[in-house]
């Protein structure tokens, strides 16, 4: 049986993981509560952007942008967006499930890979995926550069024709409990086919004309589907940090107070042991 | 006078949601006017500064760094790329980034983005402009 110290040393080494992870669930709590208003605070940005946009479809008819190009896919890039930073429960693991099962379609000559975040780099670094790049230290706050230069490199690379398709593959943020890992197509970008299905019916007028306001508008509106998904994908990360850790705080209360019953039930056998002695030697004494 | 809802969005927040009788913006052609019941319109637009008449005696100035305007239904959006009222702009901000736009091209750094150090002298420059500019109107 162990003795009364190692109980207490191992009493006192819970207390300080409790302490921790109850630090840390807080940390993400309040983290959670920037990047969730980030998130639907972006929204309306994003969904005027798609308004004009469909317009835009809707009446330059025949006028493409390069964006739009469907070519014969030969070459797919997939972008996996996972945390830098662990203790986070199963959030990053099924993101990297999610990416192995998309990936099994593939092999290293028609698939590339593009990691945001430590922890799909590491893994895909270990497990014979070439990584094309990867973005890290993003430490769960957006940083428009990076986003930037993420999307430019995608662009360019779609441009050039070093890659035909382009997808995300992030954790969608629906609820705090609740994050889906979502695949979606980043380039080609997709447009409505039916010209009249797209828009809102309204007679735009296009100044100076549609072709020059596709130039301007595609860049920033690829830059908008990554800062979106990378945004869902941070809340989500900070919410299933936060899951996590009140969970491992939880479980170290439950540890704690196992151990302060062995705890009391050995100190409480030491002193009957420690009577039995006296008593004894009492007795013996009389006798 | 005939009034229209305004709205700027930009990526991280709604700044500005009223109603306001007109708007002069820095389009794609050059400052353009928006009064109530304009015909529906989409543009790209510069960098320069945003006015909006609230009523007759009030108007706000904003510095807007490029974005679009969409008009209909007597509505009109400015989605923003990045925007600030006039006397809130950081001029210290704007400075030393001007600084670093402009050392940038100088020193021609190793994979220097031209258009984009230039564009962001624009922006800087623009920012300091209206700032002054508008002070200047008040006193």
């Amino acid at each position: 049986m162990a003795t009364l110290r190692d109980i207490k040393r191992r009493i006192r080494s819970v207390r300080n993981t409790r302490q921790i992870t109850r630090a840390m669930e807080m940390v993400s709590a309040a983290k959670l509560r920037r990047a969730q208003t980030r998130v639907e605070k972006a929204r309306p940005y994003a969904d005027k952007m798609q308004v004009i946009l469909d317009n835009l479809s809707a009446a330059s008819g025949t006028v493409t942008h390069p964006f739009f190009a469907k070519r014969e896919v030969k070459k797919t890039t997939l972008v996996v967006v996972t945390s830098d930073r662990g203790f986070c429960g199963s959030f990053n693991h099924n993101v990297i499930r999610r990416a192995e099962k998309f990936l099994s379609d593939y092999t290293p000559e028609t698939a590339e890979l593009v990691c945001v975040g430590k922890k799909g780099y590491d893994y895909f670094k270990r497990h014979d995926f070439p990584v094309l790049f990867s973005l890290n230290d993003f430490a769960g706050n957006l940083d428009l550069a990076k986003v930037r230069r993420l999307s430019n490199e995608m662009t360019t690379r779609f441009i050039a024709e070093e890659t035909d398709e382009v997808y995300l593959l992030f954790s969608r943020f629906e609820s705090i409990s609740r994050h889906r890992v979502s695949l979606e197509r980043f380039l080609n970008i997709e447009q409505e086919e039916d010209a009249d299905a797209g828009g809102s019916g309204v007679n735009y007028i296009f100044e100076p004309d549609p072709v020059s306001i596709y130039d301007d508008l595609m860049p920033r509106y690829a830059m908008m589907m990554v800062q979106m998904a990378l945004a869902d994908s941070f809340a989500s990360e900070h919410a299933a940090r936060m899951i996590a850790m009140g969970g491992a705080t939880k479980n170290a209360g439950e540890m704690i107070d196992n151990l302060i019953l062995v705890r009391n039930k050995v100190r409480q056998a030491a002193i009957t042991k420690e009577l039995l002695d006296i008593v004894s030697g009492a007795e013996a004494l009389k006798a | 006078m005939a009034s229209f809802i305004l709205s700027i969005v930009t990526p991280e927040h709604i700044l500005f949601e009223e109603e306001v009788e007109s708007i002069v913006v820095p389009g794609a052609l050059g400052y353009l006017g928006v009064l109530a019941n304009h015909a529906p319109l989409i543009t790209p637009i510069e960098p320069g500064r945003l006015t909006i008449q609230k009523s007759a005696s009030t108007e706000i100035n904003l510095a807007i760094s490029g974005g679009f305007l969409e008009v209909s239904n007597n509505k009109a959006t400015v989605l923003a790329d990045a925007v600030e009222y006039a006397d809130e702009i950081d001029i210290e901000r704007a400075k030393a980034s001007l600084k670093r736009a402009k050392q940038r091209i100088v020193e021609r750094e190793e994979g220097l983005d031209f258009e984009r150090a230039v564009a962001g002298i624009k922006r800087a420059e623009n920012r300091l402009k209206i700032f002054e500019t508008v002070a200047v109107e008040h006193r």
